[in-house]
């Protein structure tokens, strides 16, 4: 019995030693973007559009599962095997795209910061400056293991908009069997919403983010089963607390007074007559979720970058041994921060918009890359794809190009 | 001029090939090193324009030069096979890692300045520097996209970024291939063993396990004592049962133990088996401890002597323990019982005259504890008397062995 007990307790040591990448990836998926679009589901369509969260959460498990394992067998990033497998001028131009796309992103988390802050009557040029600033000395003057700690916490604290939704009171049998009920109306409002759900739940950085985390993390092949769980788990929780938010919009606007949203602030203010707690909560919410994904994007693009380009990376290293690291996370934070103050209103939010078009065209990219390099038997040796999952992962990447592009198609005519 | 005798890899490539009598009958694909046959010089060209690729040795080649292109002398040329022996640049160097040896990092190809010979009236080409900066990526984008002078001009805005061919370590993680590379890990050896665990730290599980499989052992035990204890591990259960004893048997009994620790009772007990037996007896009994006691921070590497010893014996004993004196500040003198009964800052033994007793020398008060003191409270000592060591005794009051301030100092850092 007692070697049963310290199996158990070697088993979950080394379940902890090796999480954060999978559930940090994972929940940062549900930035600003990501609530806006759960919101404006459950606002406008109410539990209908809930079935989508469980074929959501098997394709982001397919493809975080394999940047994962990617990244416990080679021991490499992501844009480090594209740079070594593809050469520099693919990885040039991806990396060319990446930054821009994830500029665009950086702007929408520090907008995301600014309006939820403005509904405690904070000024975004108050806020915005403060936040900036907190990021970048965060991760200047921290290390890995300290900032994946702080990153931890941001993502247990998505459990304010899972007391939020249970604040408002929905309607519990409904949402239960709208889950597990696909409902497909033929009406245009209601499978834009669809997509825009896959559309915003899966991004290029993410991948490059995970992958190097697990690098990062020294997870090897022989922990990578405990990894993989990590994984899991980790979309899981980025999909339940997305249940909860359409629960949430469902139950507070949905069922008084069916409406379009257009922003998440706005969702949070539709929260107010069920309580002063589930409002705040749902801001606070709102401020966690895109303070969160503004400490990670900028750190996660320089990484990405240097690492493809070959310069030299990484916050434990002094400024002038890293000169282009540092001037590219600066930039990203300093750019993406001084747009939300300076940029007026309506362009601002055709930025936003534009950066999940600019994300959609670049997903199909680095998915591709992803599953051509899984499958090299040179670098994953007896870890490459299987067939059958060969033939899942080729259909999931199909599927969500096909959805993401659907997506874009209709932003850019949205924005016209 | 002397620019006008260099040729960046990135403009051989697809140079236009010309035989005897002037006709052109293809272009440069690729180029290869023959390392075991010489360590820099382009030994063979990989000519595309044909159905097969063809292979141009080194003395089939006329001249090279960056307007005219390459003209040969002789075109009995052979269809080309992979041949192991081969170092091809464009597939086996460009975008891969390879350890800057003077630089102290680990950095990426983006191309590689060659040097061209005229000698028995023949062109020949040998490497001359791997190029990472800013520089080379502006020639690797622009390459066949615009004419190479035009390139050459524009570039020397960019500073250059460069290291010498000789300075630079190729990366393989496959021994066979190692071999008939004739890639060895031994410029490494010369490192500062902080710098080499910095440097196996950036690089993948397997050119880790490559890089410690083949370096010395002694170096090898510096560096594996600098990597990140969470790496040490996965690094010696990656390796062989017998070169990971090697390595144990090197390193610091206290810190031996603490890497054994980590390791799964498997590896553990392999390892342990591999070791010879005067190391693994040490090992063995610090094992013993619990790890965050005085007994599991202390190592047993030390010089006692008896408490009636004269500063020549003093001397003689150190002479006998030449390894250990690099970090050696404190000799200890024991009883016939091997109880401690003296400490002696090294420092004085230089002041003293041969004849002097030992036990005049000691230091006047003598901070010591038993094996199974809290961590706490021995780092707690350290810091109030001010110690670079402190002797650790059994129940008994025998010696057991010393702390350090280094083993505090990690002690504090790992909170």
């Amino acid at each position: 019995m007692r070697k049963y007990i310290a199996r158990f307790r070697y088993h979950i040591a080394v379940f902890l030693a090796v999480a954060g990448p999978g559930i940090i990836t994972a929940n940062v998926d549900n930035d600003a973007g990501g609530i806006l679009t759960y919101s404006q589901a459950g606002a406008q369509f109410g539990y209908l559009p809930l079935w989508t969260l469980l074929p959501i959460t098997l394709l982001l498990i397919v493809t975080q599962e394999m940047c994962s394992r990617m990244g416990a067998v080679t021991g490499k990033g992501l844009s480090d095997l594209i740079r070594e497998e593809f050469g520099l001028r693919i990885t040039f131009l991806m990396m060319a795209a990446l930054v821009l796309v994830n500029l665009t992103n950086v702007m929408a988390e520090f907008a995301g910061i600014a309006t939820s802050l403005e509904l405690f009557h904070i000024s975004r040029f108050i806020s915005v400056p403060l936040a900036a600033l907190a990021v970048w000395v965060l991760v200047v003057k921290g290390n890995y293991q300290s900032v994946e700690k702080i990153f931890l916490v941001a993502c247990v604290l998505y459990v304010t908009y899972i007391i939020s939704g249970i604040l408002v009171k929905p309607d519990w049998k409904e949402a239960a069997l709208y889950s597990v009920r696909p409902v497909l109306l033929l009406n245009t409002d209601y499978i834009y919403m669809l997509i825009g759900m896959v559309g915003t739940t899966i991004a290029p950085w993410m991948q490059f983010y995970l992958q190097s985390a697990v690098v990062e993390k020294g997870v090897t092949p022989k922990d990578y089963a405990k990894s993989r769980i990590e994984v899991i788990v980790g979309c899981i929780m980025t999909d339940v607390v997305a249940f909860f938010i359409v629960v949430a919009c469902a139950g507070a606007i949905y069922s008084v007074q069916p409406r379009e949203i257009k922003t998440a602030a706005e969702a949070a203010v539709g929260l107010k007559p069920f309580g002063q707690y589930a409002f705040l909560l749902f801001s606070a919410g709102l401020f966690n979720a895109s303070l969160f994904a503004a400490s990670i994007l900028p750190l996660s693009t320089a990484y990405t970058v240097c690492e493809g380009m070959g310069f030299e990376s990484g916050v434990n290293r002094p400024l002038k041994e890293a000169p282009i690291f540092y001037l590219l996370y600066t930039l990203l934070i300093v750019v993406g921060a001084g747009a939300v103050l300076l940029i007026h209103e309506d362009a601002l939010v055709r930025t936003i918009l534009m950066s999940q078009v600019l994300n959609g065209m670049l997903l199909p990219l680095v998915l591709i890359f992803m599953i051509l390099l899984i499958n090299k038997t040179e670098l994953m040796g007896e870890w490459s794809n299987p067939k059958w999952f060969n033939f899942v992962s080729w259909v999931s990447v199909v599927l969500i190009i096909g959805l993401t592009l659907a997506y874009v198609a209709m932003t850019v005519k949205g924005m016209q | 001029m002397a620019d006008t005798s260099l040729l960046y890899f990135t403009e051989l490539v697809s140079m236009p090939v010309y035989d005897v009598t002037g006709h052109r009958i293809g272009r440069i694909k690729d180029a290869a090193m023959v390392p075991l046959v010489h360590p820099s010089r382009i030994d063979r060209f990989l000519m595309g324009g044909t159905d097969a690729w063809l292979t141009i040795r080194y003395d089939q080649v006329a001249s090279i030069n960056l307007n005219r292109g390459i003209t040969l002398s002789d075109e009995q040329l052979v269809p080309y096979h992979d041949d192991e022996y081969m170092l091809r640049i464009a597939r086996d160097l460009f975008d891969q890692q390879i350890i800057d040896v003077n630089g102290r990092k680990v950095v990426r190809v983006n191309d590689i300045t060659m040097e061209v010979h005229h000698e028995h009236g023949r062109d020949t080409l040998s490497v001359l520097e791997v190029d990472i900066g800013v520089r080379s990526i502006f020639r690797r984008l622009l390459q066949g996209v615009a004419p190479p002078r035009l390139i050459r001009r524009l570039q020397h805005r960019i500073p250059p970024n460069s290291i010498r061919w000789d300075l630079a370590n190729v990366l393989e993680p496959d021994p066979l291939r190692r071999l008939r590379l004739n890639i060895s890990y031994s410029k490494l050896e010369e490192m500062h063993p902080a710098d080499l665990a910095d440097i196996v730290e950036e690089l993948s599980p397997a050119e880790r396990e490559a890089i410690f499989e083949t370096i010395d052992s002694e170096v090898a035990a510096d560096a594996l004592t600098e990597v990140d204890p969470k790496m040490q591990a996965s690094i010696l259960e990656a390796l062989e049962p017998e070169k990971a004893a090697d390595i144990v048997e090197e390193m610091a009994p206290d810190e031996a133990a603490d890497l054994l620790n980590e390791l799964e009772d498997q590896t553990y007990e392999e390892i342990l088996d591999e070791m010879d037996s005067a190391p693994k007896t040490e090992v063995r009994e610090l094992l013993e401890f619990e790890e965050d006691t005085a007994g599991g921070l202390m190592n047993t590497e030390y010089v006692a002597l008896h408490e009636n010893a004269s500063v020549m014996d003093a001397l003689a004993a150190l002479r006998g323990n030449e390894d250990l004196l690099e970090s050696l500040n404190t000799l200890f003198l024991v009883d016939a019982e091997e109880r401690l009964c003296g400490t002696i800052p090294l420092a004085r033994l230089f002041v003293a005259s041969g004849g002097a007793k030992l036990k005049d020398l000691t230091a006047e008060t003598m901070i010591q504890v038993t094996v199974d003191e809290r961590q706490d409270r021995v780092t707690e000592l350290f810091d109030k008397y001010n110690l670079m060591t402190m002797p650790v005794v059994d129940e008994e009051g025998k010696l057991a062995g010393v702390i350090t301030a280094d083993d505090i100092i990690s002690v504090l850092r790992a909170k």
